[in-house]
């Protein structure tokens, strides 16, 4: 059944959907990568509150001008009007007075949410226009959607998607170091304007799949989950984008195949599920190879200690260090060094009195600096260099009797 | 209006909203001041799954179950976005938006999946809040004040709300000297030997209190509203955190009493025939103080800009 799903068996609407959201979800994974790389990635949160007055000013003009109120395009401008004023409050309030940033978006999301829900309960006791479906601004709901929505979603997608890869340069150097942008003769107040124009125009073609408290969720999980993979923008964009369309694309199925399962909520739980795999399992950035990294450090460490403990001739009592010793075959079980842990045991102090001497000579300093007591001399130095160290050594002196 | 009619219908719910307000614009002028204005946000968002959790656990729409949920959820949530911040390296405000968005989109599914249909629960409740039903129905008029057997009547929303009111008076009261010191410097706070960890988590959990004493009985959109706008306006009348504090207390009450009067009169006054939502009516009210201090307040120019 959601094999059928998924390979766009389920009929034409489902279909529409699920190509329509998937549209969506690339061009909201690669925008919100700029807000989030600019750390802004909560002013989305304030843009999809703030659309909602729009909605419902919209709706009451076009009834008030005698239409049927639920045009989706109409609804669209409306919000759009509502969420650009709205960020105009934001850069006002954060420029113009002492507020930060973090309290002129909850203001604003707060008060925009507010009074859209003013204007929806006075839109429900109007008895024209056939006020059912707004709700579905909140939530996201796809179950009557018809050709001409998922035209204008597909588009409106496609449109902010070719925006941004236009403009991505200008972005990436804004969002990296806005200093240096600035200095090489960008507008960096522009093009922060132009992504948060961009962010705003998904949030409004977003609106009618997965509402607006969620597709917040469309433009923050998709980047940051990315982010887990690689370091470098353009793959982290890239990847985002694939992100947002496979979240956007697997949950429109499934919820076609149950009638149960919202849309909106199902899409953002998709993600959710990708971003968890991420930060678990992701090479180098994921907690995993944290992990890994952490328990060889500490191998490391115990049989570095193992070993100069062996050459000097103290006994080992630290039990992690006998296991790994005697693993790699340096020790027998009565903790008596084998040949070549004797071997091992005597370069491993060699190493350490050679690191003495080079930590010791100021020419050196370079090398010096690397010194963390795990890394072999070899690694850092000539062959010329280290014969050097060997002869301030000196060769084995007789012991007194 | 008379009392006959004022007591029954719109003192609870005045009061309500009133007390609701406070509690969450108190901690909210701590949280402002912190930077962690969006925390309100955050909470307001996943108190729901915790509700909706509760209800399943329980099968009844009972308080206590409800709140102990929506705590739970709380610190879920704040447990979850220092462990995004921490083993990803993300910054604060993405592993918040990751987390609420995501812990609101599980207890809307949790929601729809259940059939809470029969009972009072849906997302437009968890939005709106429902201040205007919470009407006393044994008052007669003002001198039911003084009578015990309608003050046993009283909307056991309004008690809570009240004690939580207390709770949080009392947690900052006891905890002004750390929350002051941490808030301002807290590299000062630990020198001196301040938990600060722990007096900010402190912190989150009572606004998470605040939070969710508020929800249970007025909806999320004034949780918000009441945690960032008072504040914010405040911080604009002043510089010192005592006329901060009294100023949000004032713009509470203020955005409370004027936004609930207008939702429930305004129409009637403009001659339709149906009350608006009081919720979003508060936070417009807000709103609009919070514009009023940014244009004329006399402390609204960054410290050292002079004020044009």
């Amino acid at each position: 059944m959601w094999i059928d799903a998924l390979t766009l068996q389920l009929g034409y609407n489902a279909t529409l959907v699920a190509l329509g959201a998937m549209f969506l979800g690339i061009a909201a994974g690669v925008t919100g990568t700029f807000l989030f790389l600019r750390k802004r990635a909560l002013v989305s949160d304030a843009i999809s509150h703030a659309t909602l007055p729009g909605v419902g000013l919209a709706f009451m003009v076009m009834v008030a001008f005698g239409g049927d109120g639920r045009s989706l395009l109409g609804l669209l401008f409306g919000s759009a009007l509502s969420a650009g004023f709205g960020l105009l409050c934001i850069g006002w309030l954060t420029q113009r007075t002492r507020l930060a940033e973090d309290a002129a978006i909850g203001a604003v999301l707060s008060v925009f949410f507010g009074f859209g829900i003013v204007l929806l309960t006075i839109i429900q006791t109007m008895s024209a226009g056939r006020q059912a479906g707004l709700e579905g601004f909140l939530l996201g709901s796809t179950a009557g959607m018809l050709w001409n929505d998922a035209l204008i979603i597909a588009v409106g997608g496609a449109l902010t998607l070719g925006l941004v890869l236009a403009l991505r340069r200008p972005m990436t150097l804004v969002a990296f170091d806005p200093e240096f942008a600035g200095a090489s003769g960008l507008n960096v107040a522009r093009i922060d304007l132009a992504i948060m124009g961009l962010a705003m125009a998904v949030t409004v073609v977003g609106l009618k799949i997965v509402g607006l408290i969620l597709i917040v969720a469309m433009l923050i999980i998709p980047p940051v989950t990315a982010r887990f993979w690689t370091d470098r923008t353009d793959r982290v964009t890239l990847l985002s984008g694939c992100v947002g369309g496979v979240s956007a694309y697997v949950g429109a199925g499934l919820s076609a195949i149950a009638p149960a399962l919202p849309t909106g909520p199902i899409i953002v739980l998709v993600s959710f599920a990708l971003f968890v795999f991420s930060i678990l399992f992701a090479p180098s950035r994921g907690v995993l190879a944290a992990v890994l990294r952490h328990l060889r450090f500490q191998r490391r460490v115990h049989m570095r200690q193992g070993l100069l403990a062996l050459a000097q001739g103290q006994p080992i009592y630290e039990s992690f260090t006998l296991r790994l010793l005697r693993r790699a075959g340096l020790v027998e079980a009565d903790g008596v060094a084998t040949d070549t842990g004797r071997a091992r045991a005597a370069k491993a102090l060699l190493d350490e009195k050679r690191w003495a001497l080079v930590r010791a000579d100021h020419a050196l300093e370079g090398a010096a600096a690397l010194y963390d007591g795990l890394r072999a001399l070899e690694t850092v130095l000539t062959e010329d260099q280290i014969s050097e160290i060997d002869r301030k050594i000196g060769g084995p002196q007789g012991v007194s009797a | 209006m008379s009392g006959e009619e004022f007591v029954p219908l719109s003192l609870t719910p005045l009061l309500i909203g009133v007390f609701a307000a406070i509690a969450c614009a108190l901690p909210g002028n701590f949280l402002l001041l912190r930077r962690q204005a969006l925390i309100g946000d955050a909470i307001s968002h996943v108190v729901l799954p915790g509700i909706v959790v509760a209800f399943l656990l329980t099968g009844v729409v009972a308080a206590w179950p409800m709140m102990l949920g929506a705590a739970g959820a709380s610190l879920l949530a704040v447990g979850m976005i220092e462990a995004i911040r921490r083993l990803g390296k993300i910054e604060p405000g993405a592993a918040m938006g990751v987390t609420f968005t995501s812990m609101f989109a599980g207890g809307v599914l949790l929601l729809e999946q259940t059939d809470t249909s029969s009972v009072h629960l849906d997302v437009e409740h968890a939005l709106y809040g429902n201040l205007e039903s919470l009407i006393w129905l044994d008052a007669t008029g003002w001198g039911s004040l003084m009578d015990p057997v309608a003050l046993a009547g009283l909307p056991e929303e309004l008690i809570r709300i009240v004690l939580t009111l207390f709770a949080v008076l009392l947690f900052i009261a006891l905890m002004w000297r750390p929350l002051k010191i941490s808030t301002f410097d807290q590299g000062f706070a630990q020198a001196v030997g301040v938990p600060t960890g722990l007096v900010g988590l402190a912190l989150v959990i009572v606004a998470a209190v605040a939070a969710v004493a508020a929800f249970d009985a007025v909806g999320s959109i004034i949780v918000i509203a009441m945690f960032i706008c008072p504040p914010a306006a405040a911080r604009l009348m002043t510089n010192r955190l005592e006329i901060q504090i009294a100023w949000s207390v004032v713009f509470a009450v203020l955005s409370a009493s004027l936004g609930y009067v207008l939702a429930g009169y305004g129409p009637l006054w403009l001659g339709l025939d149906h009350a608006v939502s009081a919720a979003g009516m508060i936070a417009t009210i807000s709103g609009l103080v919070l514009a009023a201090c940014a244009i004329a307040a006399p402390c609204r120019a960054r410290s050292g800009a002079p004020a044009t």
